[in-house]
């Protein structure tokens, strides 16, 4: 056990790999240790004949999967995604074991993976989950080593070879029988096919996964033929509808609307707001209410921004359309609305997870971003941000895009109300460390507002304009004379996951919680 | 009690939900006017009494003005409110259902017994009558000069249009009448004329209509049951650019006279005195709060 910068324990070894502790945002350079890109195989395809092999088993046959071998799949469907369910009970049934799951996220409707972690079919998990799997494993109720990253983080963990990926199982809701494919259109249209990009491009394997064979050539192409081994068709990839993870309207809640009104005081002050303005929030009533605000405030000072970023909304769809922006970088689609604009706007740019955020390239699109609402579990009086894990302990969130824009943006601001339920969100100590709070600007709650050292011109003009500005001490002081500080969760000396920072050194662990 | 209190917007926040008082200190409204009254069923009265009665008491930087509506004195639970909330300091009760000046007057006399017992000055608690029945809109100006303790009256639309046998429109046909004489037997007694409550918390466009309509015809303040409403009520009585800046101008050119040793000036041709500057401190101090000017209007100039 070593202590990072953050004074948390972390081990020098995890799961057989080794592991550096975190230091700073820019700590690691990749010249210094040698990064470089991960290569695979060149190969040979003389014949122009299709490339179906049939369905899910006759592909995972095809692709030489064996024992001990890390395969991917993306997110994009969210929790209407049907691929990484059936791929794992097909790869049981053909006696496959010892599997390493390095998907792009794991969702809810991925629960059903728990017996085949139970049976050693799965035996690791490479990155991060929602809900019940994480749930289980911070209970300890199920084993199986996790390594919790961010957006970029996996992105640069792909492409340096850091996690090599033997077989990649991509959902492809628009494809030919060659392998052209893109996420447009189709009965499994998912939009933006951003995460799968950096799979397609350095997994040794490349597999596309239709329910939607088309006519040669699927055009436009996201990811082109000549980086696709094998196709392979299914009945459905999953449901499209269940895209839409929270809510797509504007909260009516008075403090959310409090905290949105605040964050929007936020970025009007940062001086960022006039023409060439780039911004990014993600969905929620809160972060959709502070879009509201941004969209007012650009409508009414005749404001032209430069791009919307990450995730992107039918909000952002409209700024877009009503000429309130250039473009819009899209890693993902976040509702239906979104993947129906993707398909039919030049302007609406798909972006792969390594373009948005990895860290080890000559430049990711966060790095251009001047103000990004982000959300939080906990917040510490350090400014620190845990996304992972809930004030219970129990790990049930993934990190996204979180560090890796905390990080990019200019101006990163944490939406988050001072209460939740009877528990106080701003702590001492938050239980996980997710972002480093180096890395965040201001802390926006329904109580007042808190800017971090670094950016003394936006405090001193939030304090012009008499907004509620408060050292985040007073915040956490005034918030625990609220509701008292609660007792501390306890957790065992057992580690159960990592939590990696995108440059690749470990920021926080996950340890099981004392029943 | 002609006061310079600022109270756009009056929040009614139920007594019995405590998700909602532990908020108070957060909304932004001029005044909260805590409901012991309809928003309370009747068997919940103790409860709700006792839980404002310990917000009260926990609530130490009181960031605005707080009013207790309590039950009418004629029920049973009316002077068990005051006895509960009284030792709370409230600034003022909101008195319902207050249709005679001698409704007021009792509840004056309750008031002064408690200030005297306690060591207070008389007058101490301010009172806001609702003005809330045909009858209590006839005898507004006596209910309006009963006692000094009142500083405003408010019209409670609801109950209003249920005594007149009609129902309550959003255009607000119903209640030109009400609201003339209301807020003229307020202006005419010196104190603030206060608006009803708008109940269709969904529709903001109607009510900044009706905050507008209030506004020109001598409203200062607006009741609303959801803090949504806040804002909307605040840029509607928010005094336009223009008017800012020539509130300034009349405070400069005041200012100015003052140092020649008079109460009178002319400015662009046009004469300022007394009442043209109390308007204009009235703008800028409105604007203030609106974080329209950037420093607070130096009162004193009223003085001058």
């Amino acid at each position: 056990m070593a202590k990072n910068s953050l004074g948390r324990e972390i081990p020098e070894t995890f799961n057989g790999k080794r592991y550096m502790p975190y230091k700073d945002p820019h700590a690691i350079v990749p010249e210094t240790f040698h990064f470089q890109r991960a290569s695979r195989m060149l190969k040979r395809n003389y014949s122009g004949a299709s490339k179906v092999v049939g369905g899910l088993r006759e592909a995972i046959i095809a692709s030489g999967l064996k024992d001990g071998m890390t395969i991917s799949t993306h997110h994009h469907l969210r929790n209407g995604d049907r691929l990484l369910n059936d791929l794992v009970k097909e790869i049981d049934a053909l006696g496959i074991r010892d599997i390493r799951i390095a998907a792009s996220s794991v969702h809810i409707v991925h629960a059903e993976l728990i017996p085949y972690i139970k049976k050693g079919v799965i035996t690791a998990l490479e990155c991060g989950v929602n809900g019940p799997i994480g749930e289980q494993i911070s209970k300890g109720e199920i084993k199986c080593p996790i390594v919790v990253r961010s957006h970029g983080g996996r992105a640069r963990s792909v492409i340096s070879g850091e996690v090599p990926i033997d077989v990649a199982f991509l959902a492809a809701p628009f494809c030919d029988e060659y392998g052209n494919f893109n996420g447009f259109y189709g009965p499994s249209a998912c939009g933006s096919l951003g995460y799968a990009l950096v799979d397609a491009q350095y997994a040794r394997k490349v597999v596309a996964v239709t329910d939607n064979l088309v006519a040669f050539p699927a055009l436009p192409i996201g990811v082109p033929q000549n980086i696709v081994d094998i196709v392979a068709t299914v009945d459905s990839l999953g449901d499209p509808k269940k895209i839409v993870s929270s809510t797509t309207k504007l909260t009516k809640d008075p403090m959310g609307l409090q905290i949105a009104q605040y964050a929007a005081m936020v970025i009007d002050s940062s001086g960022y707001l006039k023409n060439g303005f780039s911004f990014q929030t993600g969905t929620g009533g809160i972060s959709l209410a502070v879009a509201g605000h941004v969209r007012d405030m650009m409508r009414e000072r005749k404001i032209k921004g430069s791009f919307g970023c990450g995730g992107i909304t039918g909000f952002f769809v409209d700024m877009l359309e009503e000429g309130l922006f250039e473009g819009l970088f899209d890693v993902q689609c976040f509702d239906l609305k979104a993947v129906e604009s993707i398909g039919r706007n030049r302007k609406h740019q798909e972006m792969s997870a390594g373009l948005y955020a990895n860290p080890f390239n000559m430049g990711a699109v966060v790095n251009r971003l001047d103000c990004a609402i982000l959300s939080a579990t906990e917040i510490d009086v350090n400014f620190n941000v845990n996304v992972n894990t809930e004030s219970s302990g129990l790990l049930l969130h993934n990190t996204g895009g979180h560090c890796d824009v905390a990080n990019g943006a200019k101006v990163s601001i944490i939406v988050c109300p001072s209460i939740r339920g009877r528990l106080p969100m701003v702590r001492d100590e938050v239980t996980t460390i997710t972002t480093p709070g180096e890395t965040v600007g201001v802390l926006v709650t329904e109580r007042g507002i808190a800017v971090n050292d670094h950016l003394p011109e936006l405090k001193a003009e939030l304090i012009r304009r008499r907004a509620p500005v408060k050292d985040i001490r007073q915040l956490h002081d005034e918030i625990y004379a609220v509701t008292g500080a609660p007792k501390a969760v306890e957790f065992t000396d057992e580690v159960v996951g990592l939590i990696e920072y995108l440059d690749g050194t470990i920021i926080d662990t996950v340890r099981t919680v004392r029943a | 009690m002609a006061d310079s209190q600022l109270r756009r917007t009056l929040l009614f926040v139920p007594g019995n939900m405590p998700s909602m008082l532990q908020n108070v200190p957060l909304f932004k409204c001029d005044s909260v006017i805590i409901d012991l009254e309809d928003a309370v069923n009747h068997a919940e009265k103790d409860a709700a009494r006792n839980l404002v009665r310990r917000f009260l008491e926990n609530w130490k930087d009181r960031n605005k003005e707080v009013l207790v509506r309590i039950n009418p004195l004629y029920t049973k639970w009316g002077r068990d409110d005051l006895k509960a909330i009284l030792p709370e300091r409230p600034d003022a009760i909101r008195f319902p259902m207050c249709e005679t000046p001698e409704l007021a007057l009792e509840l004056d006399a309750e008031l002064a017994a408690y200030e005297r017992a306690n060591g207070l000055e008389v007058g101490h608690f301010g009172i806001l009558p609702s003005i809330e029945t045909v009858k209590s809109v006839l005898n507004a100006y006596a209910i309006a000069t009963s006692t000094k303790r009142i500083f405003g009256l408010a019209f409670g639309a609801e109950d209003y249009t249920a005594s007149m046998g009609v129902a309550r429109t959003n255009s607000g046909e119903d209640l030109i009448h009400p609201r003339m004489m209301i807020v003229m037997a307020a202006k005419a007694a010196g104190i603030q004329a206060i608006d009803s409550v708008f109940s269709d918390v969904n529709d903001m466009e109607a009510l900044k209509k009706e905050t507008e309509l209030v506004k020109r015809i001598g409203y200062t303040g607006k009741c609303l049951v959801n803090p949504r409403q806040i804002d909307v009520i605040h840029e509607a009585f928010a005094p336009k650019r223009e008017e800012i800046d020539y509130a300034l101008e009349v405070v400069e050119a005041i200012k100015q006279a003052r140092q020649m040793g008079t109460g009178v000036i002319s400015l662009k041709g046009k004469m300022v005195d007394a009442p043209i500057v109390k308007r204009a401190v009235n703008t800028l101090r409105v604007a203030f709060a609106q974080g329209l000017v950037a420093t607070p209007i130096d009162e004193e100039i009223l003085n001058g």
